[in-house]
């Protein structure tokens, strides 16, 4: 017998692999001169290369290698948008990186490890290669927590990401057991088949009591409430550039892992999880909007801004449908866009030589630096929902797709949490236009930064006139990802 | 009773009362080793149900590596466990009502699986091959992208642990084989005849 095995679908992660080992060793030769200037380009252009590569396969959907692997289009935009989040982080942060002396080689091998786990993430088949690629990602993200180790406040952070995380990897990996003891398999194909219409009985209470702790390790990893204890601390604690990193890719990569657990396998039992993913929507808006109003540190007020911003994803989620999918899809597009760009902003927050995190110290800026000052006004109206800017698009598809498939109150409790929330966002834009101006920030001759950050407000600003080619992806990931599962 | 079952019921007692040790005993040394105790009657109950390879790696990778890595933080960090326990049971209350609400729900579970057939049968276990070579297989077959990401897995702990913990410290006496290799006999030795009772 001779079995030909078709690896191309695999080719974006092969080659981040491929550039993880040999970088590791370049680094290793070049460590004392300059291990983390060479390696960061290298890294960039490899994930740079990775995402191409992705876009350039056929997308016609496949599983391979014992079915822990899917490619197809979602996968396919997925994993494009994820490697070209994290090159545009590590672009961003390069500069921090660098001031605060942290610049060592380890960190882009560490940010490819990380985006070689999500590139899995969203290409899971099974509940082993879910929890496998979960690993993957997030085990690289605790050490970036920590990066900073001589600041107490750095290992702190790094400590509990590592603990709380360890803790819903537990709840995911017991979850997965349960579903695999209640239906023998791993595989999602398998598990739709057992979930599906021609299975008798419905669904084992037990299979249930899986699902649920399978979903609160993934809102977990999204920061969602009740599972986002550890952002506010961890995104204050690890260094900026490190909260850059955690807050842009990985959250895109763990929301396309939870729409494949639930509308793969789970799809034909939506009235299990609706309601779970329904409240934990619900309680991320809320408590993102009304938390945040009180932060004095703006990373913490970043944190807060991402547990509602989650939230609003997740009514998209929580409707169960093709459009919820692409609405939940295009929102956590923009919204990656927008957190890329404000913490492009954060991170030039820097003062006489030292980086500084209140909120206060940005009052005043459009008198020095009118460019930067613009910058942050069209990041926070549009984070806020302000039309025209995306953010706006962004929150009205997911409420529209929350409203036809039912759920009008979470539809308005949503818009009254953006309501709550554009309070803090306005205020920003407040203290740096109408407040007296503080002393002037450094100029940093940071070329990768303002390419990300000017990239980003372009976006932003430009989507209005140009929004066809993300509605399209993300009506192709949809389509691939929905009757894959309903057609079962 | 059965030979096997008095074997089970032995080593299960022993594995829960040791159990119960590590958690109650006032000794940190004391409760790693019920841990290494409990280790040893769980490996027994898989060789019970004829899991020989998971038995083996029970020992040699829990006994062998994590309770010995547990016994040297135990002895060489220095933490006071009993100011660590205090106020362990000011908890109980809300983590007793925790546990019995899990309680309930694996009852809930059991109840329901006595009842169930599983949607899914297991692949049934051949008679000609023995559990080590069927798990290899589908180890290295089937199961071939996720044995390579734990590979990555343990790559990314490696570079963790040296991004996070190597020091560049300096005055270290570092071994230099390149000059250990050039040294010559003459350079460094030198033949002393020493008389009897007296010094060099």
């Amino acid at each position: 017998m001779t079995a030909t095995l078709d690896l191309a679908p695999l080719l974006p992660e092969l080659l981040l692999a491929a550039a993880t080992l040999g970088l590791i060793v370049l680094g290793a030769i070049r460590e004392r001169r300059d291990g983390a200037a060479i390696v960061t380009p290298l890294a960039v252009a490899a994930l740079v290369v990775a995402a191409a590569a992705a876009l350039a396969l056929d997308k016609t959907p496949t599983v391979l290698l014992g079915g822990h692997f899917r490619f197809d289009a979602f996968a396919a935009i997925l994993k494009a948008l994820v490697l070209l989040a994290t090159a545009a982080s590590l672009l961003l942060i390069a500069s921090y990186q660098e001031d605060e002396r942290i610049d060592r080689f380890e960190f882009p091998l560490l940010a490819l490890c990380s985006a070689l786990g999500m590139s899995l993430m969203v290409s899971a088949e099974s509940l082993l290669g879910l929890y496998m690629a979960l690993e993957l990602q997030s085990l690289p993200l605790y050490v970036m927590a920590a990066f900073q180790r001589d600041q107490l406040r750095s290992t702190e952070a790094g400590l509990k990401y590592f603990v709380l995380g360890a803790l819903a990897s537990g709840m995911l990996l017991y979850g997965c057991s349960l579903v695999y003891g209640f239906t023998g398999t791993l595989s999602f194909a398998r598990l739709a088949e057992a979930f599906g219409p021609g299975a008798a009985g419905g669904m084992p209470i037990g299979a249930v009591v899986g699902l649920v702790f399978v979903i609160a390790g993934l809102a977990f990893k999204l920061a969602a409430v009740p599972f986002h204890m550890w952002t506010p601390d961890v995104y204050e604690g690890a260094p900026t550039s490190v909260t850059a990193f955690l807050a842009a890719a990985p959250k895109l990569a763990a929301l396309g892992l939870a729409l494949r657990v639930l509308m793969g396998p789970f799809a034909d039992w939506a009235a299990q999880w609706q309601q779970v993913i329904v409240l934990v929507s619900a309680a991320s808006m809320v408590l993102g909007a009304l938390a945040g109003l009180v932060q004095t540190n703006i990373k913490r007020l970043l944190a807060y801004s991402g547990i509602a911003n989650v939230g609003f994803a997740l009514v998209g989620v929580a409707a169960g449908t093709a459009e919820g999918v692409e609405a939940a899809l295009v929102y956590m597009l923009i919204y990656l866009v927008m957190t890329l760009g404000t913490f492009g902003i954060v991170l030039t927050m820097r003062r006489q030589g030292t980086y500084v995190e209140t909120i206060a110290e940005l009052a005043g800026l459009s008198q020095r630096r009118p460019l930067l000052a613009a910058a942050i006004a069209v990041f926070m109206f549009s984070l806020a929902g302000i039309p025209p800017l995306a953010g706006f698009f962004g929150k009205y598809f997911v409420f529209l797709a929350a409203v036809k498939a039912g759920l009008v109150w979470l539809a308005i409790l949503g818009v009254l949490a953006s309501v709550v929330a554009a309070y803090y966002y306005l205020r920003i834009v407040k203290l740096v236009y109408f407040d007296p101006a503080a002393e002037p920030f450094d100029e940093l001759p940071a070329p990768g930064l303002r390419l990300v950050t000017t990239l980003s407000a372009a976006f932003v600003l430009g989507f209005v006139v140009i929004p066809g080619p993300v509605f399209a992806a993300a009506k192709l990931a949809a389509a691939a990802l929905v009757p894959a599962a309903l057609g079962r | 009773m059965s030979v096997e079952l008095f074997v089970f019921w032995m080593l299960a007692l022993v594995a829960v009362a040791s159990a119960v040790l590590v958690i109650s005993a006032k000794n940190p040394v004391h409760s790693v080793l019920f841990l290494i105790l409990c280790f040893f009657n769980a490996a027994g109950l898989f060789v019970l149900i004829g899991a020989e390879f998971l038995a083996m790696v029970l020992v040699v990778v829990y006994v062998g590596a994590v309770a010995v890595l547990f016994m040297f933080v135990v002895m060489m960090l220095d933490i006071n466990f009993v100011r660590l326990r205090e106020g362990f049971l000011n908890y109980l209350p809300i983590g007793g009502l925790v546990g019995l609400v899990l309680l309930a729900e694996l009852v809930l579970v059991g109840a329901s699986w006595a009842l169930k057939e599983p949607a899914i049968a297991a692949a049934p276990a051949t008679a000609e091959l023995d559990n080590t070579r069927a798990l290899g297989r589908v180890l290295y077959t089937e199961h071939f992208l996720v044995f390579q990401i734990a590979g990555f897995v343990l790559l990314v702990s490696i570079i963790g642990a040296i991004a996070l913990t190597l020091r560049e410290r300096v005055g270290v006496k570092r071994q230099d084989i390149a000059r250990q290799v050039h040294r010559r006999p003459a350079e460094t030795l030198v033949l002393e005849r020493v008389e009897p009772g007296k010094g060099v």
